[in-house]
């Protein structure tokens, strides 16, 4: 095959698998610090996509046009709003069910995922529309044979990466880090270590939340486009990957989210119908579980999150 | 004192009373309008919607009518198992004589055997899968556009015609995706051009990178798609992201404004795709149609579809005023169907209750419009489609 198109076939894999490593860092953080699964992830992501929308509609009426200016603002306010959301789930509906079955967790996120994604639908003008994302990044292009290198997704690249990259600096080189790994490995000793509990989860929350806001916002700048149901199938997406990656380890969260996009991608070329990549991908997923039932990199209770 | 005030007041309620009554003494029919009111082409849905409520507004303004006509709409969102509830909610409530039903494809065929179960007669106004009046005999289904087989054999006729000989399909792997796929492909290959691949995708996929990287490597002349508004917008998108430099070519189911928006004028410049009848402008009645839709202020564009739901209800209401609002009587009168004039031309329903319509309409995206193909500057030649 020819060398551009497989750069090309890369390139497209790797921007979804960015996306996907994203969200599925989140799940794994949560999983982490409280042993939950917080299914409301995915439409936490759509909260934020949305934020971004409406920030920008906002910036527009106001006559900010600056393109630079619209995307930072566009980027702070979604991943203010979210962070706040995401602190706010946990503190009222995660935290409370601690001494519940896991199984409570699982349900009540469940169920205020399909609040706010309905809620964007009802609500949201015309909400069951697809909404146009505004294309705030330069559009320009570089053809190297059959390969076209795109700048927007070059800096989309960039920024997911680096928001990831900082993420893991903050939990390995800080103080909150440190707290977030002592509440991790053990949040009893933690507590009486003179760690404030319930304010480190809620940090960690508002991290993760805050990690699929920026997700959101990428995807709408990647497709120009966002609709209220993205978070369903990214949030499933980034659960598989952070399971195949090993929940609770960000790396393998990582490692998932782009082996899940690079299965896509190949079901996608080797299958007669493209409309199987999913289910292709997701057998792969199951046929990965079933030979290491812990993840790619399992987890080991001293080296959480 | 009390009582003479209170008389002084009732006066004139009553009269006002009695003055509705007057107005009111016609017997209310209600019509069913079905199709896609929320979702990615509740663009072509509301449209329709309008369409069918300016012809009923304008029904009831004529003083001869035997009737006044209230118009019931539901929404199917496109999807199938919704439709099939909203389909038996008409059917089941005895107040609703008639149906003007469905723009997608997915949600008129799931819901062909529920009309004929409770009798009840509907037209469809914009699925265009050839099933939905061919697969049975249902003296209940009705239709008053062309089918995709039509459509299908004009546009790769045309596009032959164009020069071109390569393509590569992408179509939604719903009856009404495959239903394209199948009827183009056949008279492509027929007429001797040549398709290098084939890809069916879900009908909300977002990500098309993958496949279409796999046409780039191809290199076809065209890209052809068989699927509705959101999905098209979503490739042709994509096409530009990856630099796929191929003729976009869709079908009826992209002919919508929200096409153009979507994308941009820019984008969506020298797009293609194929509809069924000639268009309203062009029309005896379309003039007409247009100016009183602009007179009620909908905010909303009639979008392709709309004068094919507003001749629907028009021949609804036309068998009502003649056999009354019995659906037995109502089947029976719209079977009868023949050279009937409308606002889209003659209708005539063959014996499964499908309209014979031979024309088809290409049209190109020109400057944000869908331009018809003959008035386009790419037939005169001073725009030239991709390739060419």
């Amino acid at each position: 095959m020819d060398p551009g198109l497989i750069a090309q076939y890369v390139a497209n894999s790797l921007m979804l698998g960015i996306i996907y490593a994203m969200v599925a860092v989140g799940f794994t953080l949560f999983f982490g610090v409280l042993d939950v699964i917080k299914f409301s992830h995915g439409d936490v992501l759509t909260v934020g996509a949305y934020t971004g929308l409406v920030t920008y509609l906002g910036l527009q009426l106001a006559g900010i046009a600056a393109p630079w200016v619209q995307l930072a603002l566009v980027a702070v306010a979604a991943v203010a709003v979210t962070a706040v959301l995401g602190a706010l789930i946990g503190k009222y509906f995660v935290l409370p069910l601690r001494g519940a079955p896991a199984l409570n967790t699982l349900l009540i996120t469940l169920m205020i995922g399909t609040v706010l994604r309905e809620a964007i639908r009802l609500f949201y003008p015309q909400g069951s529309n697809p909404k146009p994302f505004p294309q705030l990044l330069p559009a320009d292009t570089v053809e190297l044979g059959s390969f076209t290198l795109r700048l927007d997704n070059s800096i989309l690249l960039a920024a997911g990466i680096a928001a990831i990259a900082l993420v893991h600096l903050l939990i390995t080189r800080t103080r909150l880090g440190l707290a977030i790994r002592a509440v991790a490995q053990d949040a009893e000793t933690a507590r009486t270590m003179g760690i404030n509990f319930e304010l480190i989860v809620l940090a960690t929350f508002a991290i993760g939340s805050a990690l699929a806001a920026l997700a959101g916002v990428m995807n709408g700048l990647y497709y120009r486009e966002v609709t209220f149901g993205i978070g369903l199938l990214l949030g499933v997406i980034g659960f598989s990957a952070a399971v195949v990656g090993g929940l609770g380890n960000i790396y393998g969260a990582i490692l998932g989210g782009f082996l899940f996009a690079a299965l896509q991608t190949v079901g996608a070329i080797m299958l007669p119908e493209s409309a199987y990549k999913d289910v292709f991908a997701f057998a792969v997923v199951i046929a990965f579980m079933a030979w290491r039932p812990t993840g790619l990199i399992a987890e080991r209770a001293s080296e959480r999150v | 004192m009390r009582h003479a005030l209170l008389k002084l007041a009732l006066v004139p309620a009553l009269a006002l009373l009695s003055g509705a009554g007057a107005v009111s003494a016609k017997d209310t029919v209600k019509i069913a309008f079905i199709g896609p009111l929320t979702g990615g082409v509740s663009a072509n849905g509301i449209g329709g919607r309008n369409s069918a409520d300016l012809a009923v507004r304008l029904r009831n303004q004529d003083p001869k009518n035997k009737y006044h006509y209230e118009l019931v709409s539901l929404d199917d969102e496109c999807k199938a198992n919704i439709a099939v509830q909203v389909a038996t909610k008409a059917a089941s409530d005895n107040a609703i004589t008639a149906g003007i039903t469905h723009y997608c494809s997915v949600t008129a065929i799931a819901t062909v055997d529920t009309y004929h179960k409770f009798g009840f007669p509907v037209v469809v106004w914009g699925a265009v899968l050839p099933d939905i009046t061919y697969r049975n005999k249902y003296a209940e289904v009705h239709r008053v556009n062309g089918t995709m087989i039509n459509q299908n054999e004009e546009a790769a006729k045309f596009m032959l015609k164009q020069g071109y000989r390569t393509w590569a399909i992408i179509h939604d792997t719903t009856d009404y995706g495959k239903g394209h796929d199948k009827y183009f492909t056949e008279h492509l290959t027929k007429n001797g051009g040549k398709v290098l691949a084939r890809f069916g995708v879900t009908a909300d996929q977002q990500d098309f990178t993958t496949e279409l990287t796999r046409a780039k490597e191809l290199k076809p002349d065209v890209i052809y798609f068989g699927g509705l508004t959101p999905l098209g917008v979503r490739i042709r998108q994509q096409m530009d992201r990856l630099g796929v430099n191929a003729q976009f070519e869709g079908t009826s189911g992209i002919k919508s404004d929200a096409y153009i928006e979507g994308l941009g004028a820019k984008l969506a410049e020298g797009s293609l795709c194929f509809l069924e009848g000639a268009p309203a402008e062009k029309l005896p009645g379309g003039a007409f149609f247009m100016s009183s839709y602009q007179k009620q202020k909908y905010n909303e564009s009639p979008e392709a579809y709309g004068p094919f739901a507003f001749a629907a209800t028009n021949l609804v209401i036309d068998a009502i005023e003649k056999v009354g609002p019995n659906r037995k009587r109502v089947i029976g009168e719209l079977n009868k169907t023949r050279d009937k004039d409308s606002i889209i031309g003659k209708i005539t329903f063959d014996d499964h209750g499908q309209n014979i319509v031979p024309l088809i309409t290409k049209y190109v995206a020109q400057d944000g419009k869908w331009v018809v193909w003959e008035d386009s500057e790419y037939a005169t030649g001073k725009r030239k489609l991709k390739g060419r």
